[in-house]
Formats: C-alpha cells, sequence, structure tokens
C-alpha cells in the first residue's frame, strides 16, 4: 500500500536525518529498508474531465472508470469531489494521487475552518493553493500524476481553471483534460456560448461524453456531471448516455470485403 | 499603579488575578505619540500620526508603517517592537498572495497577530510587545480599522485613537461617530485631524512636518502622505484649526482591561 509505504519511509527519514543530517541520499547507505522513490508512471488512472461555465454556474463532467493499463478495472471511482462550500474539483490520471490531494485539501479546509470567522476559501484561492501543492512536488522531480480541474461560483463570480502536473495553471470559460483536449475542447469552440441555460450545457457535455466514450478506450458509459452555482455544490447519481451501435455498416461487416477477417 | 511583589515577571499572576507586567506594557503604548484611525461604511479607511522628533537636528520619527497594498498600521509605543511586528504582518500578507493569489482578510490578518502576541505574555524568557497598533484596510467587506494591544487583545473599532492624549481624540471621535458612516473621503481626513489635533502638546500646531496621514479604501492602494504630500489635506483644517487646545491634565491612569 502507498500509504504505509509512506509511512515507512517519515520512520527511516527520520532515523536517517539523527544518523546522518538531512541529506536524504547519505542514509540509504546505512539503512537497508525503504528506498527513496519517485513517481515515473501511473497505476490505476483517470481519463478526461470536462468543464464549461453556463449562466448560473460551471458544469463538470467526468466517467467513473479507473482504468489500469489498458484494462478498465474499477468502474465506480468518484472523479469528482467537493471542497468547501463553492468549488469542485475534478481529477485525470493517478488515482491514488487524486486521494492524497484530496487529503492535502482537507487538512487546508480544515486548518481555515479553525479560525472560526466568516472568510471561507474560494476557487480561486484553492485553485492557487493547488498550483503551489503541484509545482512544488514537480519540483522535487516527484510529481502528483494528475492533471486537476477547479470549478466554482463566489460572490457571483463563476470560476474553472486547471492545474497539471508540471504546475501550470490557467483559467477559461470552458477546459478539458486527458482525450477531452483533443475530442471535446474544439466541440466547446464551435457550440460553447456565455449564456447557455443548465439543461443546453447538459446536452454539450453530454454530446462531448458520447465522443469520447466511443473514442476514448479507457472511457465507459458511466458519467457524472456536477452543477456548482452559488447555492452550492451538487454532483448527479452516475448515469448512462444512450449509444448508437445499430450502424448499417456494422450489420454485415465484411461485405465487399470478403476474405478479410 | 505601584510596585508589588507580583509585578517581577509576566508569568505571575497578582492575587487579584492581573499580570501587572502586561499592564506595564500597555503603558508603554501611553508615552508613544498619538495616532488616530476612522472610517466610513463602505469606501475607505484612513490614519493620522503625529510625529515626533528626538531633535531638530534629526526627522520626525516614522508612525504608519504599510503592509500590504490593502492594509496598514499606525504605531504607538516600542518602535523597534513595531517592527517586529511589521515584519511578521508583511510575510503573513505575501504568504496568502503566494499560496491563494489573493489579498490577507483584515481580520484574519489580525487574528494571527493576537496569537503571536499572546506568547510573549505568557512565557518566562519573552516580554510582551510594548507597541499599540492601529490596523487599517480594506478587503471584500470593505474598510476597517483594528486596534491591537500589548496584552494581545485586538478589538475592531468604528474609530480609536491611542498614544500620548489620547482621550481628547477619543473623546471627540465619539462625539462625531454617527457623522462618520456617510463622510466623503475629504470630511474623514477632516475629522481626524481635528481628532488630533486634540492630541497635540502645549504651543504645537499641526503642520506637514509632524502630520502624517494614510488612506486605503477602495481602488485607492494603501498610501502615505508626508512633508510635502500632506499639505494638500491640511488645507482642509483652518490655520486656527490647527492649532491645539491647552493640554489638560495627563492622562488618568485606568485599569487596563487584561480580560478579553
Amino acid at each position: 500500500m502507498r500509504w504505509e509505504e509512506e509511512g515507512m519511509k517519515q520512520n527511516a527519514f527520520i532515523m536517517g536525518n539523527k544518523l546522518m543530517g538531512s541529506n536524504p541520499h547519505a542514509f540509504s547507505l546505512i539503512m537497508p529498508s525503504i528506498p527513496i522513490t519517485h513517481t515515473q508512471t501511473p497505476y490505476v488512472t483517470g481519463t478526461s474531465v470536462l468543464g464549461i461555465k453556463y449562466k448560473d454556474g460551471v458544469l463538470i463532467a467526468a466517467d467513473t472508470a479507473g482504468s489500469y493499463g489498458s484494462t478498465t478495472r474499477y468502474k465506480s471511482v468518484e472523479r469528482l469531489r467537493p471542497i468547501g462550500q463553492n468549488t469542485l474539483v475534478g481529477a485525470t490520471g493517478e488515482m491514488s494521487d487524486f486521494q492524497t490531494i484530496l487529503q492535502i485539501l482537507d487538512r487546508l479546509i480544515i486548518t481555515n475552518a479553525m479560525f472560526d470567522d466568516d472568510n471561507t476559501l474560494g476557487p480561486p484561492d484553492i485553485h492557487s493553493y493547488l498550483n503551489r501543492v503541484m509545482y512544488n512536488q514537480r519540483n522535487k522531480l516527484d510529481p502528483f500524476w494528475n492533471t486537476l480541474m477547479l470549478g466554482g461560483v463566489k460572490n457571483g463570480v463563476k470560476y474553472l481553471g486547471n492545474v497539471t502536473m508540471l504546475g501550470l495553471h490557467y483559467v477559461d470559460d470552458h477546459v478539458a483534460t486527458g482525450f477531452g483536449i483533443h475530442l471535446a475542447q474544439p466541440i466547446f469552440r464551435n457550440e460553447w456560448n456565455e449564456d447557455m441555460t443548465l439543461e443546453q450545457g447538459t446536452k454539450l457535455l453530454e454530446k462531448c461524453m458520447l465522443v469520447l466514450f466511443y473514442r476514448d478506450r479507457s472511457a465507459i458509459n458511466k458519467m457524472q456531471i456536477a452543477n456548482i452555482t452559488e447555492d452550492g455544490v451538487k454532483i448527479s447519481e452516475p448515469y448512462a448516455l444512450q449509444t448508437k451501435w445499430d450502424y448499417e455498416a456494422f450489420s454485415n461487416p465484411t461485405v465487399g470485403n470478403e476474405g478479410s477477417w | 499603579m505601584f510596585r508589588n511583589q507580583y509585578d517581577n515577571d509576566v508569568t505571575t499572576w497578582s492575587p487579584q488575578g492581573r499580570l501587572h507586567q502586561v499592564e506595564y506594557a500597555m503603558e508603554a503604548v501611553k508615552q508613544g505619540s498619538a495616532t488616530v484611525g476612522l472610517k466610513n461604511s463602505d469606501t475607505y479607511a484612513i490614519l493620522l500620526a503625529l510625529k515626533r522628533s528626538t531633535s531638530e537636528l534629526s526627522a520626525h520619527q516614522k508612525k504608519i508603517i504599510p503592509l500590504d497594498s490593502h492594509v496598514g498600521m499606525s504605531i504607538a509605543g516600542l518602535t523597534a517592537d513595531a517592527r517586529i511586528l511589521s515584519r511578521y504582518m508583511r510575510n503573513e500578507c505575501t504568504n496568502e498572495h503566494y499560496a491563494h493569489d489573493q489579498p490577507l482578510p483584515i481580520n484574519r490578518l489580525v487574528t494571527r497577530m493576537g496569537l503571536k502576541m499572546q506568547t510573549s505574555t505568557q512565557r518566562y524568557d519573552r516580554r510582551p510587545y510594548g507597541v499599540g497598533l492601529l490596523i487599517a484596510g480594506f478587503d471584500s467587506k470593505g474598510p476597517h480599522v483594528y486596534q491591537t494591544c500589548p496584552s494581545a487583545n485586538y478589538f475592531d473599532c468604528k474609530a480609536m485613537s491611542i498614544g500620548a492624549r489620547s482621550q481628547s481624540a477619543r473623546t471627540y471621535l465619539e462625539k462625531n461617530l454617527d457623522k462618520f458612516a456617510n463622510c466623503t473621503l475629504n470630511e474623514l481626513v477632516r475629522h481626524g485631524l481635528l481628532a488630533l489635533r486634540e492630541c497635540l502638546p502645549n504651543d504645537m500646531e499641526l503642520n506637514s512636518k509632524n502630520v502624517s496621514l494614510a488612506i486605503v479604501g477602495k481602488d485607492h492602494p494603501f498610501t502615505v502622505y508626508d512633508d510635502q504630500k500632506v499639505e494638500q489635506f491640511l488645507a482642509l483644517i483652518t490655520e486656527a484649526e490647527r492649532k491645539g487646545k491647552s493640554s489638560g491634565p495627563s492622562e488618568q491612569d485606568r485599569v487596563m482591561e487584561t480580560e478579553p
């Protein structure tokens, strides 16, 4: 378990620190147990997340698949999570890193709440903080292998942006991660406008999720949509989209090409 | 207050439940020259301070310290202690910009200050900070004026004055409190100057050398006005109004509240 390793790493580090000072590589000569590791490849991954601003707030959609390489291993992974009162985070990439990030954000929210005053963290604050976290991990050459999407509404201001694993962050009216960048954003560019209603926005996202299901092999037909307005965050239960497979070309695939497999 | 056997260090309670060292620290604030802070309901908070100079040769001591573009403070008491606190506060403000890309809300800044100052009232190897601060700032919730004490108490104020002879200024501010909410900037400055001149010692008057003014507000980053730049604001009061009332009896000793 990665978190157990982390715990043992902490102990080894503390002991090594006492013996050899703070050079992290010095102690591995003495301590035979846990080597220092850096994330070099992701294992359980989530695919695209899509987000658009609409008239009353922000809509963010993602499917619930956790792939283990080329196989779809986990089919009920919640990749959209509310943070505080006004913000939602969605994650692409390594799911265990996403869980660590959620713990970090939890600590941030709780520490802020302990001041017990009327200051709450809004989307821009959390976006900036996440960027700091991701960039600092990247500087240790041990990145959180995620692209995170962040959306929310606070004091009437709609906010939507991304943070990548390299610590790059940006905001826009519509964003996507993973395959969504290549398949969904072009559709956003053509069809998005500022005054979309909830129905129009949902339709647009569902259209793009359908394209992703057809074309992205790590996507599954089980998705959630989150709607963030001034009143808060609402994440839908997972649901499936209508797909169409009864094309004529599929019924007799080898017509005109007998002999090919 | 008279010397007694319970006032040697800050970790000793008196039988009456008082920390005399903290109370003595509050006296240090009264030694500093006066400063006034006031605000209107939604757009501006201002600070005014009477600068002192030790001799004709040296410049007047700076009283107003900017902390960030949306907040600053004026000091009364030990200047050196004030500089340490200002360094801490500037650090907190910068950290907020670094981590959250937002200006630090004033009430959060003052809460952190209170937590920091309290530790020095509870350790045998530290002494309380001997400086009172008036913190003026503007954030998403509007203009604010806060007062902090060496006791680590802090107060959200509509208007306040601290320092030598500041009781007279407080009286003026209390008398005119209802007017401040709807004041324009110039009206606020005028009230502030009239409050400040109540604190003048004998035979002194307000002039561009000894008045320091700071304004912060909506679309107005914290700006300090000294020397030449404060002349335009001094013009808001007449020549006669620049002179102080004759100074009355020195500030009465009063029991400082060390309880919140």
